[in-house]
């Protein structure tokens, strides 16, 4: 790519001098009288701008895009495909400069173009992530049976080859992970949520609120080290040894209840949105039949914003499930399939970790099935996201 | 049965019992939140304060020319052939006689005392008479640093029956060192190499810093901020003013709300096999990491821009169109300044997430051991392109060693990203106070 640099930078200054050089020209062709134009100045200056640098550019994006695909590299033909269209475009715009030319137009039409292409974006994402991911799945299961992956009990890869690799002891501690945490979440969020909007004080709310937002605004990695060292050897002193359950600090119960920690702000904010949302008609219609406020809220105003309550639910789910770094550090590395919560038991996200960043041959299928694990992770991920966006659609009374 | 206001029945009572209840419940959820808070905040403190202190030795160094200048002609080139093994010796006498002068006796053989100072210390040394060769020959004092258990017996982490089962050292060193530091010798104070020195082995904790970390999720922030802000500015203005409501709007504006919801390894994946493998960018480079930053950063920027954009009033759009400006115009000129405040603080709240975020930067290889400082551009490698680490993943490395010590730094490293995301966070909070407008 270094041969590119040099006819690029022509192109660029050719284009800054255009921006001048048009904006004289225009002056010139006016006569010197600005009102006879239909254009400012600077106007047919920006146009001939971009009609230099854009196309260059467009076409060196175009030809990187291809050179990776077909592996060519760029040759000097290229070089002069670069330089002609920025001197196309220079001449033409120069030529076109009259009294009655609409060159904003022009200009805007190409930022247009520049904005549409930001916008793309965000859709070339998706789709580099999917693509991404499908290609080397399919590498993956061109060495390793499907049927194994998706329904195999047991997860022990091995260097040498011959591994087991079945997805479902890793399910199984991502949804144990996610169901300790969301246990522990839920009920925290859901009735501070309640208190902080059917009850408290301004004075309280004004405590009580910036300080969930902190909860939710600490990176996770923090988490995690909280996790590694307060709350694994507390829950394995505590309560794991003395009952017996287990030695391991790195534990399902450690990073569930660091996760829950994590969600509360999570949830607590979204369903206080919903609540909010329920209008205040029907709180006053049970108060006034005589309800208590409590009874007001378990019976009228629960059931009005559960669709939305029960859609943050599965966004915290969601979240949970894609989270990594608490796992990492604190749910430890052995995948098993057991009920006890305080053994160690790992999950998707931490094998995707470790399968990448360990030492294997990348084209082994010990490393390739991290590409599988993300896949998986993706589709429930954006399955959950989906179901959650439905159920809120389909079930949300509309109040007006 | 008559009911009386005054007189509560039963059920009355059963009733108003479930509200008392039910309060608490309520008030007890937000008790336990901020109760988790304090206890997150308050273990990260206490684990991580001490890392802002470290143990030094003041020792005067005899800097002989036979050892250190063997030609005898002050040339760097020449004296750089002595290598820190041929400096320990140095440091080791220097001990030997600041004990002696103190009038100390010990039991400690003469290289047991040479292991009180750190092994990265003849480095230090050895750095400075390269930088001033007219140091040769004169006995100078170097404010040492301590090794690794001494400093640790200091902070309260090693004691005398731990020494006596420890390899590295013994309860008769911690003697000696405890009577240097009563003689004034040793000293604990404000670490700035924290921050400056670049990571260190797994068997120095003593000398392992942040500066390489510092500047690489400095490098990554540049990239985000250069790449994210412009690209989701435009695409805001776009599906904010000019695009049309059909179906490929649609799939757009779907995919981003869908990004946003993506978790953050999958990003890494992204990274992974889009930019390292197909684009072949260099591993564990900061332009690599700012690149899968920057997607992950789009959707929130996209978001509150497209909040910032929709909240200036249609009149001011109307009034450009009214004296005769196009769309475009009404957008650029008017609509855009107005709404800065908020892209800008979007945009900063955003950058402070980005900035805490770990797992995408551990797949595409941040893991690695980087003892130089990243240049910001280098020909071979290109802008942005040597291999560096960032803040969080410098933690997560941290945590992976076994020595203590490195649980110390670890949560020293997490209080120095909490105080910048928390600067990142007051500053956001500041700006858009100050230029908040209400229509």
């Amino acid at each position: 790519m270094q041969s590119l640099t040099t006819p690029l930078l022509f192109v660029l200054a050719l284009a800054v001098v255009g921006y001048f050089i048009a904006k004289s020209r225009a002056l010139h062709v006016a006569g010197g009288d600005i009102r006879t134009l239909v254009s400012l100045p600077k106007q047919h200056a920006l146009n001939t701008l971009l009609s230099t640098a854009i196309p260059a550019f467009g076409a060196v994006l175009i030809f990187a895009l291809y050179s990776r695909i077909t592996g060519t590299t760029p040759g000097w033909f290229l070089s002069l495909v670069i330089l002609g269209l920025g001197i196309t475009g220079f001449a033409l715009s120069l030529i076109g400069i009259k009294t009655q030319t609409r060159a904003r137009t022009y200009a805007e039409r190409w930022i247009m173009g520049l904005l549409i292409f930001s916008s793309t974006i965000a859709v070339m994402t998706t789709v580099g992530i999917v693509f991404s991911m499908l290609f080397e799945t399919f590498n993956f299961f061109g060495q390793y049976d499907w049927r194994d992956f998706f329904f195999s009990t047991t997860w022990s890869p091995n260097f040498r080859g011959n591994s087991d690799l079945g997805i479902i002891p890793l399910l199984w501690g991502t949804l144990y992970v996610s169901f300790i945490a969301l246990f522990f979440a839920v009920p925290i969020g859901l009735f501070a949520a309640i208190y902080l909007s059917e009850y408290s004080g301004p004075r309280l709310r004004a405590v009580a609120k910036p300080a969930i937002e902190v909860l939710a605004g600490i990176p996770t990695i923090v988490y995690g080290l909280f996790a590694l060292i307060t709350v694994g050897p507390l829950l394995r002193d505590v309560f794991a040894e003395p009952m017996g359950l287990g030695q391991s600090a790195s534990s399902v119960m450690t990073a569930g209840l660091v996760m829950g920690i994590m969600l509360i702000p999570f949830v607590s904010s979204l369903s206080d949105d919903i609540i909010n949302a329920v209008p205040q008609a029907m709180r006053d219609g049970s108060l006034g039949l005589g309800a208590t406020q409590s009874e007001t809220i378990r019976q009228v105003v629960i059931p009005a914003a559960l669709p939305g309550i029960v859609g943050a639910i599965l966004l915290a789910a969601s979240r949970a499930i894609g989270e990594t770094m608490i796992v990492v550090l604190g749910a430890g590395a052995a995948a098993r399939l057991s009920l006890n919560p305080f053994e160690a038991m790992t999950t998707v996200t931490v094998k995707i970790v470790s399968q990448l960043t360990g030492d294997t041959d990348f084209a082994s299928p010990e490393t390739l099935v991290a590409f599988a694990l993300g896949l998986t992770l993706f589709v429930i991920t954006l399955g959950l996201n989906v179901f959650a966006l439905y159920i809120v659609r389909k079930y949300r009374e509309q109040y007006e | 049965m008559k009911n009386s206001l005054l007189v509560s029945d039963a059920r009355t009572k059963k009733r108003n019992a479930a509200e008392a209840r039910f309060k608490t419940y309520g008030l007890s959820a937000i008790v336990v939140a901020m109760l988790a808070l304090a206890v997150l905040l308050t273990s990260v403190l206490t684990n991580g304060l001490s890392s802002f202190q470290q143990t030094f030795i003041a020792l005067p160094i005899e800097l002989s020319e036979d050892r250190v200048d063997k030609q005898g002609n002050r040339d760097p080139a020449e004296m750089a052939k002595t290598t820190t093994i041929g400096y320990a010796p140095l440091l080791r006498a220097a001990i030997v006689a600041e004990v002696e002068r103190q009038g100390l006796t010990t039991a400690l053989s003469d290289k047991d005392l040479g292991e009180l100072i750190s092994k990265e210390a003849a480095a230090t040394v050895r750095n400075r008479v390269l930088a001033n060769p007219d140091l040769v020959g004169q006995t100078v004092t170097f404010d040492l640093l301590a090794a690794g258990r001494i400093d640790g017996y200091f902070k309260g982490r090693v004691t005398m029956e731990s020494a006596a089962l420890d390899g590295n050292t013994s309860p008769e060193a911690l003697m000696i060192a405890q009577s240097l530091a009563d003689a004034g010798v040793i000293d604990t104070k404000f670490n700035w190499n924290f921050f400056t020195a670049p990571d260190a082995s797994v068997q120095r904790p003593e000398a392992a810093g942040l500066g390489v970390a510092i500047l690489g999720s400095l490098y990554m922030m540049l990239v985000v901020l250069f790449l994210a802000l412009p690209i989701g500015v435009a695409s805001s203005i776009y599906l904010e003013e000019f695009a049309p409501k059909n179906w490929i709007t649609d799939i757009i504006e779907v995919n981003i709300s869908n990004l946003a919801a993506v978790p953050s390894i999958v990003y890494g994946i992204l990274g992974l096999a889009i930019f390292i493998n197909f684009m072949e960018f260099n591993q564990s480079s900061p332009l690599v990491g700012g690149l899968v930053l920057t997607l992950m950063t789009l959707p929130t920027i996209i978001i509150s821009t497209r909040a910032a954009l929709k909240s200036v009033p249609p009149s001011i759009r109307d009034a450009a169109l009214g004296v005769g400006a196009s769309k475009m115009q009404s957008v650029f000129h008017h609509v855009l300044p107005l709404a800065a405040p908020g892209i800008l603080t979007g945009t900063i709240i955003g950058l402070a997430q980005a900035l805490g975020e770990t797992a995408p930067l551990l797949l595409i290889g941040m893991v690695a051991f980087v003892r130089e400082y990243p240049a910001a551009y280098t020909p071979e490698a290109g802008l942005f392109g040597e291999a560096s680490t960032a803040l969080p993943v410098q933690v997560f490395n941290w945590t992976q060693r076994s020595d203590p010590a490195f649980v110390e730094r670890a949560s020293g490293a997490i209080i120095t990203l909490l105080v910048f995301l928390l600067i990142m966070n007051a500053v956001a909070i500041y700006l858009r106070r100050r230029f908040e407008r209400r229509w």
